[in-house]
C-alpha cells in the first residue's frame, strides 16, 4: 500500500457506516434530529453558493475561503457541544459559525463589509466571531489558533468546568511550529483539547504528499506525545459524531487530549482567486469523484429517505428554505450600510471603548 | 516605607494580585520551581501553588498563545518571557491573536494579559537577547506598552497593568532588578498614560523612559554641577498609552529637549516623540530636538564596548550643550 492510499482510505464500506450509525449517540438521534442535522448542512452549502455568488458580483472585497464539501465535520462536531465546549477554527470558518447558531445575517453582511456584520465589517470572511456561542474565531494566520485552543481548554480546567476545547485546523496547519509546541503542552499539562485536523488534501495549492511527510496520517503525529489519534471520514455525519463523541467524553472525564483527523475534500479553490480548474494543481475527475461518490450531503440524504427518515419533498422544502435564508442574507447585508471611517477608533482597546478612567488617561491613537 | 529592590517590588505586585483576584496566574519558563530566571517570581510557587504559578516548556509561542486563549475565557495570565528578545518567536501570537482579535471581532472579545520581562542591552549577551522592543510592540494598535524605570513604579504600574482589560506589553530590564527604591507598605496604583517629572529644571527638557531616566537623571546632575544647566527629566512611565500632556508641558517650559531613549533611533520610541513635539509644539522650540538613542547597530557583545553603545550621560550632556 502507497502512503497516498493509506491515508486516503476507500469510500466507507456499508457495514462501517452502519456500525456507526448505531453508535450510542447516533441511535439516540430522533428523525427530527437527524432532519435537523441535514438542514444544518444544507443552510451551509446555501449559504456558501449565494456568498460566491456576490462574490463574484464585487460585493466582496479580500479572500472567500469556502467549505463547500466539508459541511459533515462543523455540522456533526458542533451538534455535540454541551454549555461548556468551545470551539475555534481557521480562516475557513462560515460553516462552523452558523452551525453554532450565528445567523446567515450577520455573516453575509460581514462578507459584504457592512456594520451590520458579525464583526462590524472589521474582520470579514475570516474572522467570525461569537463568544457568547463559545465560538471564538476564525483565525487568518495558518495554525495560529492552534495555541489558543489550548488556552481555552487551559481556562476551562482552570475553572473546574467540565468541557472540552474543539480546535480545527487544516492538513496544512500541522507543519507550523506551534501546533506541535500545543500537541507538547496539551499533553504535559492534561488539558481537555481536541484538536480536529480537517484534511482536506491540498493546503493552498500543494498537496499533502508535497507538504507533508507521514507514515500513515497526519494525526499519528500525535503519538509522538503520548496523545491518542484516531483517522476518520469526514464525509459521514454519523461517523463525524461518533468519533468526536468519543474525544469530548475524554476530555469531559479524563481531561485528556485527543487529535483527530477527518478526511475530506473541499470543491472550490482555496480561495476565490485559486489554480484549481484551469490544469492547475488537481484533476477534474477528482473534484467530480468527490462530488459524486462521497458527497457528505448527497450521502446522509439518501440515508435519511433509505431509514424512511426524510421523505424527496421534505428535502425540496428544506433546501428551498435554505436557498431563501441565503438569498435574504444577501439583501439585508446589500441594504446594510457600511461601518464609518471613525469606526476604526472603536473596538480597539476595551477600556477606551468604554472610557473608563484608564481609557481616558494618556494618548492611545497617533493620528495628526 | 520599606527599602526594597525593583525585583522585590514586581514580585510584591504579583504576590497581591493573586491574593486579591483568583483568576490571576503566572505562566513562563521557570517562574515557579526555579523561582524565575531572574527571580522576579521568587517564593510565589511555593506559596500559591501549582495552579497560580505555571511552569512551562520553552514554547514561546504556545505559551503566549496560552495565555491569550486562557484570557479570552477570563483568566488574567501574566506570562513572563524571560528575556523580551523572545517575542519574536511569539510575535504572532502577541501582535495578530493578543493584538487585533478585539477589533477583528468588533469589540466582542479582550485579552486582559499582561506579558513582562526584561526588555534591555547592556549585559553582553549578544545581539539576540537584547532587544528593545518597546517600538516593535507599540507600533501596534491594540496592544498597550509599559516601562518602569524604578521599583516604585514597577510595583504600581504592574498592578495597573494585571488590572487592565487588554493587553498589556510591561517591559522590565536585568539591569535595573538590583536598584534599590523606597516602597510604602500599602497598596497604591499608578495609571498607564502618566509620565512624572523625575527632576524639575527649566532649561532643557530630558524626556526618557525605563533605564534610560537613569542616564538622564545622572546627566541632569552632572548638567547642573558643572555646566550650569538646569535640565527637567520627564519619565515617560507608558509608551502607549502616552502622556502627551505632560511632554508638551516640559517643551512649553525649557524649549529645548533632548530624548533619551535605549532603543534603536530609526523608527524608534523617540522618533515618534520628535514628531509629536513637531506637530503640536513646533512654535515653542528654541532648537531642534536631539535624541541620544543606542547606536544603530546589532547590540555588540564585546564587554568593553557595550555600554558605550548604549545611551550614555556623555552622549546626553554633548546633545544637551549643542542646543544649550
Amino acid at each position: 500500500m502507497t502512503k497516498t492510499e493509506a491515508i486516503r482510505p476507500k469510500p466507507a464500506a456499508k457495514k462501517r457506516a452502519d456500525n456507526h450509525a448505531m453508535a450510542p449517540i447516533n441511535a439516540r438521534l430522533t428523525p427530527e434530529d437527524k432532519v435537523e442535522l441535514l438542514r444544518q448542512m444544507l443552510r451551509m452549502r446555501r449559504f456558501e453558493q449565494a456568498s460566491l455568488k456576490f462574490y463574484n458580483a464585487g460585493k466582496m472585497g479580500g479572500f472567500l475561503h469556502v467549505y463547500i464539501g466539508q459541511e459533515a465535520i462543523a455540522a456533526g462536531t458542533v451538534s455535540l457541544l454541551g454549555e461548556h465546549d468551545h470551539i475555534i477554527t481557521a480562516y475557513r470558518d462560515h460553516a462552523h459559525a452558523l452551525a453554532v447558531g450565528m445567523s446567515m445575517n450577520e455573516c453575509m453582511a460581514e462578507l459584504f463589509g457592512k456594520a451590520t456584520g458579525c464583526s462590524k465589517g472589521k474582520g470579514g470572511s475570516m474572522h467570525f466571531f461569537a463568544p457568547d456561542k463559545n465560538y471564538w474565531g476564525g483565525h487568518g494566520i495558518v495554525a495560529g489558533q492552534t495555541p489558543l485552543g489550548l488556552g481555552l481548554a487551559f481556562g476551562i480546567k482552570y475553572k473546574g468546568l467540565k468541557g472540552a476545547a474543539l480546535c480545527f485546523l487544516g492538513d496544512g496547519a500541522v507543519n507550523q511550529g506551534c501546533f506541535s509546541e500545543s500537541l507538547n503542552m496539551a499533553a504535559l499539562f492534561n488539558l481537555p483539547v481536541i484538536y480536529i485536523i480537517e484534511n482536506n488534501r491540498y493546503s493552498m495549492g500543494t498537496s499533502l504528499e508535497r507538504s507533508s511527510a507521514v507514515d500513515r496520517c497526519l494525526a499519528q503525529r500525535a503519538e509522538a506525545y503520548g496523545i491518542d489519534w484516531a483517522l476518520a471520514s469526514g464525509e459521514d455525519i454519523y461517523e463525524v459524531r461518533a468519533v468526536t463523541q468519543k474525544a469530548i467524553e475524554r476530555a469531559h472525564h479524563e481531561s485528556k487530549p485527543m487529535v483527530i483527523e477527518f478526511d475530506t475534500y473541499r470543491y472550490y479553490g482555496h480561495s476565490v482567486a485559486d489554480a484549481n480548474h484551469k490544469g492547475g494543481y488537481r484533476k477534474e475527475e477528482e473534484i467530480e469523484h468527490y462530488k459524486n461518490e462521497l458527497d457528505p450531503i448527497r450521502t446522509f440524504k439518501a440515508r435519511l429517505i433509505a431509514e424512511k427518515s426524510l421523505t424527496e419533498e421534505l428535502y425540496e422544502a428544506i433546501d428551498a428554505e435554505a436557498k431563501a435564508e441565503a438569498a435574504a442574507s444577501a439583501r439585508f447585508a446589500d441594504e446594510s450600510p457600511f461601518p464609518t471611517v471613525e469606526s476604526v477608533f472603536e473596538d480597539v482597546y476595551f477600556e477606551v471603548d468604554r472610557q473608563t478612567e484608564a481609557g481616558r488617561t494618556g494618548r492611545f491613537f497617533f493620528n495628526d | 516605607m520599606a527599602l526594597i529592590e525593583y525585583r522585590e517590588a514586581l514580585n510584591q505586585a504579583l504576590s497581591e494580585e493573586i491574593e486579591r483576584d483568583p483568576n490571576v496566574v503566572l505562566i513562563g519558563e521557570e517562574v515557579a520551581q526555579y523561582n524565575g530566571a531572574y527571580k522576579v517570581t521568587r517564593g510565589l510557587w511555593k506559596k500559591y501553588g501549582d495552579r497560580r504559578v505555571v511552569d512551562t516548556p520553552i514554547s514561546e509561542a504556545a505559551f503566549v498563545g496560552m495565555g491569550i486563549g486562557a484570557s479570552m475565557m477570563g483568566l488574567r495570565p501574566v506570562i513572563e518571557l524571560m528575556f523580551w528578545s523572545f517575542a519574536t518567536v511569539a510575535y504572532d501570537q502577541i501582535v495578530n491573536n493578543a493584538g487585533q482579535i478585539r477589533f477583528m471581532s468588533g469589540g466582542l472579545i479582550n485579552c486582559p494579559i499582561v506579558i513582562r520581562g526584561p526588555a534591555n542591552g547592556g549585559t553582553n549577551v549578544g545581539a539576540t537577547h537584547s532587544h528593545t522592543p518597546e517600538n516593535w510592540m507599540a507600533a501596534i494598535p491594540g496592544l498597550k506598552v509599559v516601562s518602569p524605570s524604578n521599583g516604585y513604579d514597577a510595583k504600581g504600574l504592574l498592578k495597573t497593568a494585571i488590572r487592565d482589560n487588554d493587553p498589556v506589553m510591561f517591559m522590565e530590564n536585568t539591569l535595573l532588578y538590583g536598584e534599590k527604591c523606597e516602597v510604602p507598605q500599602e497598596e497604591y496604583l499608578i495609571p498607564l498614560g502618566k509620565a512624572d517629572f523625575k527632576r524639575r529644571g527649566k532649561d532643557v527638557s530630558l524626556i526618557a523612559h525605563g533605564r534610560s531616566v537613569l542616564i538622564a537623571r545622572k546627566a541632569a546632575e552632572l548638567l547642573a554641577a558643572e555646566h550650569d544647566i538646569d535640565a527637567e527629566v520627564l519619565d515617560l512611565r507608558s509608551i502607549r498609552p502616552l502622556d502627551e500632556e505632560a511632554i508638551l508641558e516640559t517643551v512649553s517650559k525649557t524649549h529645548r529637549v533632548v530624548l533619551v531613549d535605549e532603543s534603536k533611533p530609526f523608527c524608534g520610541v523617540s522618533a515618534q516623540i520628535s514628531t509629536l513635539i513637531m506637530e503640536k509644539a513646533f512654535d515653542e522650540l528654541d532648537a531642534p530636538v536631539r535624541r541620544v538613542c543606542s547606536l544603530d547597530a546589532p547590540a555588540i557583545y564585546s564587554p568593553g564596548v557595550e555600554h558605550l553603545q548604549l545611551p550614555t550621560p556623555d552622549r546626553v550632556i554633548q546633545k544637551v550643550r549643542e542646543i544649550c
